[in-house]
């Protein structure tokens, strides 16, 4: 039964999964196109000068910097709540405890032009100007979730009776957290962290209405699918993306492998 | 001498965290506040607080004269979306939605029923990143390569004409409603790009569910003398519809929250997003784009709802 698929599912499945990944394909073979005016396909001819274009365009590599700014600090304050929540969500039972695993999940739950509308009332309603501190309240607040269920998980299959031994031991607290809790934890939340950092980078819908003039490189790439002005350049810098987004995609699916975790549950 | 001045100095800090680790430990209840008080206060002030904001904006109106917001408690905002134009525009993300979960599950099932029951070993980790690749990596790239197919002089239209089958495409367009000029500013291509874009989150938590059903219920049907596919029907549907209700629930509220990807590729009719984000960008008209964002909020609620009966929380 197992072993024997039928060949219509098969061909099902393996047509769903070309569905997912021909379309990414096809953007790196567009970055290579000699054609600058149009989407032409087959591509005329095939050229590695726009990357050299693109390398020498300096709003570019301010988008760029400013997108990985934005995202290292969003997941550093991503990871440091995500796992005190986690840690009491998994540890202890209490008055509210489902209200609190609710609350994680919510700003990924509703969708995201919620989000960014809501936080856009609150800015102008406290007359908070567009900075780049708005812009990582918006992304800390959702990616918190992506921490929290990694950690939740981990946290759930690491046995209190640990934590207990080692207190038992003559332990602090603090003593337990550095040689007892971190080592358990630290893929889980490396993981957490790296798709947290995915996901900022990534992320557009919150950050036009927390953005203000700034260029995020998601917001940079969505005034050219708008009103595309230099489509070569954008083949380039859209094929870059999904490469660097791939590397953490990878590097939190070989640490969290072998552990049960699906990484990123429930995103 | 520095060296026991130092030794006292650390000593001296040992001493003080173990008397924090003794209270802590003398009351739990002070480690529980201890974490869980930040990450409360932070989405309590800064996405709860938000939350109210908005929904505080959607009971204002604006001033028709001065076209700034009076603040003053009213429903007339929420009168606004029942207009006709308005209303139109609820229709049609909600039937969006609609057509998107359920093509989403039906492309889905036979993906994640591979993965989970026949996929082994090295397949089933190609299957694994074969989803999570795309479901992490970049919704504008994802969404750009479709502008990229669905163009005039794009790969689909070069596709069909090389089959000479432009014809079905023409006589495809023509039919009122999903057709268009062409198929990048049709409703055709706008349900692709989402159906595309959402795929994963489909597949994701049936193949949780699927992989939960014990094999021997499916041998006890075959011994049972079902046919596969009545086995299908009777046993593993019903058993993978946790699943498909929870993966319905992000492809649901996905398509009706975006304004993105009608914006790029469709006709020029609006949906629920992007008429939030024009009502209050360049219309400058935040009650109501707060109260068009509030209708999603209180579809998902019901949906919420039912999905919790089917016991999607648990295939989360």
């Amino acid at each position: 039964m197992r072993s024997r698929a039928a060949l219509g599912l098969k061909i099902a499945a393996i047509g769903g999964l070309l569905f997912l990944h021909l379309p990414i394909l096809l953007i790196f073979i567009y970055a290579f196109t000699t054609e600058d005016k149009s989407y032409q396909w087959p591509p005329p001819g095939l050229t590695l000068k726009w990357f050299a274009v693109t390398w020498n365009r300096p709003d570019v590599w301010a988008a760029l910097g400013l997108s990985l700014r934005v995202a290292a600090i969003s997941t550093a304050i991503a990871m440091l709540l995500g796992t005190l929540c986690a840690a009491a969500v998994a540890r202890s039972r209490f008055f509210g405890r489902e209200a609190v695993s609710l609350l994680v999940i919510l700003p990924i739950a509703l969708p995201g032009i919620i989000t960014g509308i809501s936080l856009r009332s609150a800015f102008s309603v406290a007359d908070i100007p567009f900075s780049f501190w708005t812009i990582v309240l918006g992304h800390a607040t959702f990616c918190i979730v992506v921490v929290y269920n990694n950690a939740v998980a981990r946290f759930r299959r690491t046995s209190g009776s640990l934590i207990e031994a080692s207190m038992d031991l003559g332990a602090t607290h603090f003593q337990t957290l550095r040689f007892v809790i971190m080592p358990n934890m630290a893929t889980a939340l490396l993981a957490g962290g790296m798709l947290a950092f995915a996901l900022s980078f990534d992320e557009v819908i919150v950050t036009t209405f927390t953005a203000g003039q700034q260029q995020t490189l998601p917001i940079w790439m969505l005034e050219e699918l708008v009103r595309p002005r230099q489509r070569p350049v954008t083949n380039v810098v859209a094929m870059v993306v999904v490469l660097v987004t791939f590397l953490p995609i990878l590097g939190a699916y070989h640490l969290s492998r072998g552990t049960e975790t699906v990484a990123g549950q429930g995103k | 001498m520095a060296d026991v001045a130092a030794r006292a100095r650390n000593s001296a800090r040992a001493a003080a965290l173990s008397r924090v680790s003794d209270a802590l430990w003398r009351r739990p209840s002070l480690l529980l506040l201890a974490l869980v008080v930040p990450p409360l206060l932070w989405l309590g002030i800064v996405y709860l607080g938000s939350l109210f904001a908005l929904l505080a904006h959607s009971f204002f109106s604006i001033d028709e004269f001065s076209g700034l917001v009076k603040y003053e408690l009213t429903l007339k905002t929420y009168a606004e979306l029942f207009r006709a134009s308005n209303f139109d525009i609820l229709v049609r993300t909600i039937l969006m939605a609609s057509a998107v979960t359920v093509a989403a599950a039906v492309v889905a099932f036979p993906i994640a029923y591979f993965a989970a029951r026949h996929a082994r070993g090295r397949w089933k980790a190609a299957f694994y990143l074969g989803v999570m690749l795309p479901l992490w990596s970049s919704y504008l790239v994802r969404v750009y390569s479709w502008k990229l197919i669905l163009a005039k002089e794009g790969i689909l239209n070069w596709v069909f004409e090389t089959l000479r089958l432009t014809w079905l495409l023409e006589a495809y367009l023509s039919v009122p409603g999903i057709g268009g000029n062409s198929l990048s500013v049709s409703w055709t291509g706008t349900f692709l790009v989402f159906l595309y874009i959402w795929l994963p989150f489909m597949i994701l938590p049936v193949q949780a569910a699927l992989e939960r059903v014990p094999p021997s219920m499916l041998e006890a049907s075959g011994d049972l003398g079902a046919r596969p596919g009545q086995t299908v029907r009777n046993v593993v549907l019903p058993l993978a519809l946790p699943g498909i209700a929870a993966g319905s629930i992000f492809t649901f509220s996905l398509t009706m929250g975006d304004y993105i990807i009608p914006q790029i590729v469709g006709t020029s009719a609006r949906m629920i997003g992007q008429a939030v984000y024009q009502f209050q960008g360049t219309a400058g008209n935040i009650p109501l784009a707060a109260a068009f964002a509030v209708v999603p909020v209180v579809v998902m609620g019901f949906y919420l709802t039912l999905a919790r009966r089917t016991g999607a929380f648990d295939a989360l």
